[in-house]
């Protein structure tokens, strides 16, 4: 599979070799020397045509998922507005202070944050091409992702118990489809983290493994992130 | 098909079978090999395909959407039709705009985009292309699921804005909203992954020396158009799940008797609506400034400002969308606000217009179909633009709010805008991908049966309403039809039968394209003597497009290499043609080109989609059974190398990738 990547540089080259081959200037950022034979793309083929060096630099598979995430914000924008217009119209349930459990939100809150830091510490590894420590961290951060949407389970349970459905009122409707979106998009996180464990114990990454661990890693510190945002105004902000 | 090189001459002779096997992945399927027959379109990933295929697809919808405009104004030609039951009135109005817009401009735009960018940038495909088949087959399935409405209880019928709370079960009953939230969910992610994968194509994949500025105004325009689709499409995604939610499982977001707003929907609708309006239109504006230099024989007049007005138009349409609001009651602050950011956008807009008349003046003008086209884009945009910038005044604008005024000038901007730049578009592109030209002399009846139809469909909306005559109205009286000039019953008349006209025209450019696929002139390789880096190339372009990557020194690349400009007197000389440009570049064209293989998972995880639609609707089993699918779809396309084994090859490839030149057939 070597042989894809460029027409004229072998892969286990340096970057700059290509790079300079097509008389663009080497770019520094985001190019990870090539470990392996097998690491030279994801789905990314095309940009294989210009061996490493993209026009910015960044390799595709990484700006694509930038620009998804950029996306996500505006998902999320539309999402938060909506649930701030309607927190207040609570009719028929109890009022949002008086359900919410900040402590315990706060401890899954925390929970999730950690998760970011043993995420970081799977890129690390990967990076260092330390498989067993990155299945390890993998393994740690899908743990953690699990253990805060049990909390959210746990804790839409008791929502509904308290006389807050889903159809229950305007309330209802906008906070469950918020957290909702949130816990499902930590879900596909924690799905795709157990994946990558899977397929890098039987060597099944088709591209730069360490690049995978990494987009995933931003995807996932970008659902953090989201979750730092929904916390602090939903939970913390009484309406 | 899988690798292409140049075919071997030997295999091409023989006409063998293709020289990849396939290899397995996931253990399910076989990898799809086929370079002939439906499977090789069916499971491709190749961008000219695709783009071809987004083209055929959205081109048939737009004769469906076609239809369903003739019975409307079928239905309003005369006073008290009975044409169409005011239900099935609705429900074509509805389908009718939801068509045009995101099953045929939008798509068709993409057709163009696919097509045309990678090799204007000088590429060999897309940055993504097993994502780019799966945007395409999102977007059919999309669409045909969206119409497979009308055969199960009626399709929408709540206009294409659907405002809340008129989308609520008690007032459309029938599954019609729900197919067309769903639907439209699906062709979302056909129009958001398709984003993703042209920016990055756009922002990586350039020819070496192809900075930004000196990159084709076509690929630019989409370029911008793709950051609206990354920020406008969550928009509408939100909205829609809302709607879903709302409708099929009971949430309160729209019903007012729970104390929801409205309004909700209306700023969600538009926030992603009014940046729309600019997706539609930018790409046609990015063809009608390839198509000008060209058949003037000049450069783009200020290129800079075209693609920074461009940029600028781009970024004031997220500011402008409340100005589809203005009857709302918004406040005073806010109408304010929203109308003097509307009369902004017409500054960005003017400077185009400019542009483009700057390029003809004094150019060595050709009036080809495909000028013609353009041409006729500037006039009639810039009718449509003037009534727009009436409707930003938000006094007028109340006045005008749901009348047929508003209806003329959005079919001024998106057909004599869009369409017309789509058309002038299939003029100049057409013997680049099929290597044939459309017969000019239909083209010329092509464009004035389509000038005079919509001049004469969409002009009397103006009058009519003014008059006063409502939007989305199913019935009129003659009693109410009003007096002399401004006699409703005539211009409903006269707009029906321009209606026909247009369709007339329509059908004039089928009949050229059916009599060029006959018997058309086989063309020479740049007929038009082109300017940009698409025309450096076979046409049809080898799957590969390019036989060597070329390394860009200007804008307008090609023109560049073929003319030289005297200093002085701005003469210029040609110093080569496309003959010997060519040679050149299979003289050193690059060996080892490897382009990726087809593959079955974008279809099938794009089949998954619909299937958990109609499940949300019908059977909540049938939707986890194509989550199941959907799953599925997604494992087997990530344990997919995107190109196949070296093993596939048949002699099997060397390891190594050095001097070995795996000659690898594209065999028919």
């Amino acid at each position: 599979m070597a042989d894809i990547a460029t027409p004229t540089t072998p892969a286990s080259e340096p970057d700059t070799t290509a790079a300079v081959a097509l008389g663009t200037e080497p770019d520094i950022h985001g190019m990870e020397p090539t470990p392996g034979a097998h690491d030279d793309h994801g789905d990314a083929h095309g940009g294989g045509e210009h061996g490493h060096a993209t026009s910015t630099g960044l390799s595709n598979n990484k700006l694509a998922m930038w620009m998804f995430l950029g996306s996500e914000c505006l998902l999320f924008g539309g999402l938060i507005s909506t649930y701030m217009l309607y927190r207040g119209r609570h009719e028929g349930s109890p009022s949002p202070s008086q359900l919410y459990n900040i402590p315990l939100t706060s401890v899954s809150s925390f929970v999730l944050l950690m998760s970011s830091l043993t995420m970081v510490l799977a890129v690390s590894a990967a990076q260092r091409h330390d498989d067993r420590n990155t299945t390890t961290w993998l393994t740690v951060t899908a743990l953690l992702g699990a253990t805060f949407v049990g909390a959210q389970v746990f804790e839409f349970t008791e929502f509904y118990h308290e006389g807050l459905g889903f159809t229950t009122n305007l309330f209802g409707s906008s906070f469950f489809t918020l957290t909702g979106f949130h816990g499902v998009h930590v879900t596909v996180g924690i799905i795709m983290l157990m994946a990558l464990v899977g397929m890098i114990n039987r060597g099944k990454i088709p591209g730069n493994k360490a690049e995978v661990v990494e987009m995933i890693g931003l995807y996932w510190h970008f659902v953090d992130i989201v979750w730092i945002i929904i916390f602090t105004l939903v939970y913390l902000i009484p309406s | 098909m899988a690798i292409a090189e140049r075919p071997s001459p030997v295999l091409a002779r023989s006409g063998g079978t293709a020289l990849v096997t396939p290899s397995s992945s996931l253990g399910v399927f076989r990898r799809p090999v086929s370079s002939t027959g439906w499977r090789s379109w069916v499971f491709t990933v190749d961008h000219k395909k695709l783009g071809i295929m987004y083209g055929v697809a959205a081109f048939v919808f737009f004769i469906v959407g076609g239809c369903e405009a003739l019975l409307i104004r079928l239905q309003l030609a005369a006073g008290s039709n009975k044409v169409l039951s005011a239900s099935a009135y609705n429900q074509m109005f509805t389908m009718h705009a939801t068509t045009m817009v995101f099953l045929f401009v939008m798509p068709m735009a993409a057709a163009f985009a696919n097509y045309l960018l990678p090799l204007q940038i000088g590429a060999r495909d897309v940055a993504f292309p097993r994502i780019n088949a799966f945007g395409f087959w999102c977007f059919l399935f999309g669409g045909l699921f969206l119409n497979t409405a009308w055969f199960l209880g009626g399709a929408a019928d709540t206009g294409w804005f659907a405002y809340a709370p008129n989308t609520s079960v008690a007032f459309s009953p029938s599954h019609g909203v729900d197919f067309w939230a769903l639907g439209l969910q699906i062709t979302g992610i056909a129009s958001l992954t398709g984003a993703i994968n042209l920016i990055v194509t756009v922002l990586n994949m350039r020819a070496p020396g192809m900075s930004l500025m000196k990159m084709p105004i076509f690929s630019w325009m989409v370029l911008v158009v793709q950051f609206l689709l990354l920020f406008a499409i969550p928009v509408i995604t939100v909205a829609l799940f809302l709607l879903t939610f709302q409708r099929n499982f009971g949430a309160a977001f729209f019903s007012v008797d729970k104390g929801a707003d409205p309004l909700l929907w209306q700023h969600l609708f538009w926030i992603f609506g009014h940046p729309e309006v600019y997706i539609l239109v930018l790409p046609s504006f990015g063809i009608v400034s390839e198509v000008l230099p060209v058949f003037s024989r000049k450069p783009l007049f200020g290129y800079k400002f075209v693609v920074f007005s461009g940029a600028a138009i781009g970024f004031l349409g997220w500011g402008v969308w409340a100005h589809h609001m203005f009857a709302s009651g918004l406040g005073p602050v806010s109408v304010a606000v929203f109308s003097v950011a509307t009369m902004a956008i017409a500054l960005p807009t003017g400077v185009k217009i400019v542009n483009w008349t700057m390029t003809l003046w004094g150019g060595k003008l050709r009036f080809t179909t495909s000028m013609m086209f353009a041409i006729g884009l500037i006039i009639e945009f810039t009718i449509g633009g003037l009534s727009g910038v009436t409707h930003s005044v938000s006094p007028s604008d109340t006045q005008q709010t749901d009348t047929y005024y508003v209806v003329a000038h959005f079919h001024y901007v998106l057909f004599g805008g869009a369409v017309f730049g789509l058309f002038a578009g299939f003029y100049y592109w057409w013997p680049k991908v099929f290597g044939k030209m459309l017969s000019e002399r239909i083209g010329k009846w092509n464009f004035w049966l389509m000038v005079i139809g919509m001049n004469l469909t969409f002009g009397p909306m103006h009058i009519l309403g003014l008059q006063g005559q409502p939007r989305r109205m199913q019935i009129w009286t003659e009693f109410r039809a009003g007096d002399g000039f401004f006699n409703g019953a005539f211009w409903n008349l006269v707009s029906t039968i321009g209606a026909f006209i247009l369709a007339l025209g329509i059908f004039t450019f089928i009949v050229n394209v059916f009599l060029t696929y006959k018997k058309g002139e086989v063309t020479p390789g740049d007929p038009w003597d082109a300017r940009s880096l698409e025309w450096m190339t076979d046409s049809p372009p080898k799957e590969h497009n390019f036989d060597s990557i070329p390394t860009v020194h200007a804008l307008d690349e090609f023109f560049h290499r073929k003319y030289v400009e005297d200093e002085e007197t701005g003469e210029l000389t040609q110093v080569t043609n496309y003959a010997e440009i060519m040679a050149e570049m299979e003289a050193k064209a690059d060996k080892n080109i490897h382009l990726p293989s087809p593959s079955y998972w974008p279809i099938v995880l794009a089949i998954a989609l619909p299937i958990v639609a109609y499940g949300v609707i019908f059977n909540r089993l049938l939707a986890v059974f194509g989550a199941a699918v959907l799953l599925f779809a997604i494992f087997g396309w990530s344990l997919e190398p995107s190109v196949a084994d070296a093993s596939d090859y048949d002699p099997p490839a060397d390891g190594d990738n050095g001097e070995s030149t795996k000659e690898l057939a594209t065999l028919g």
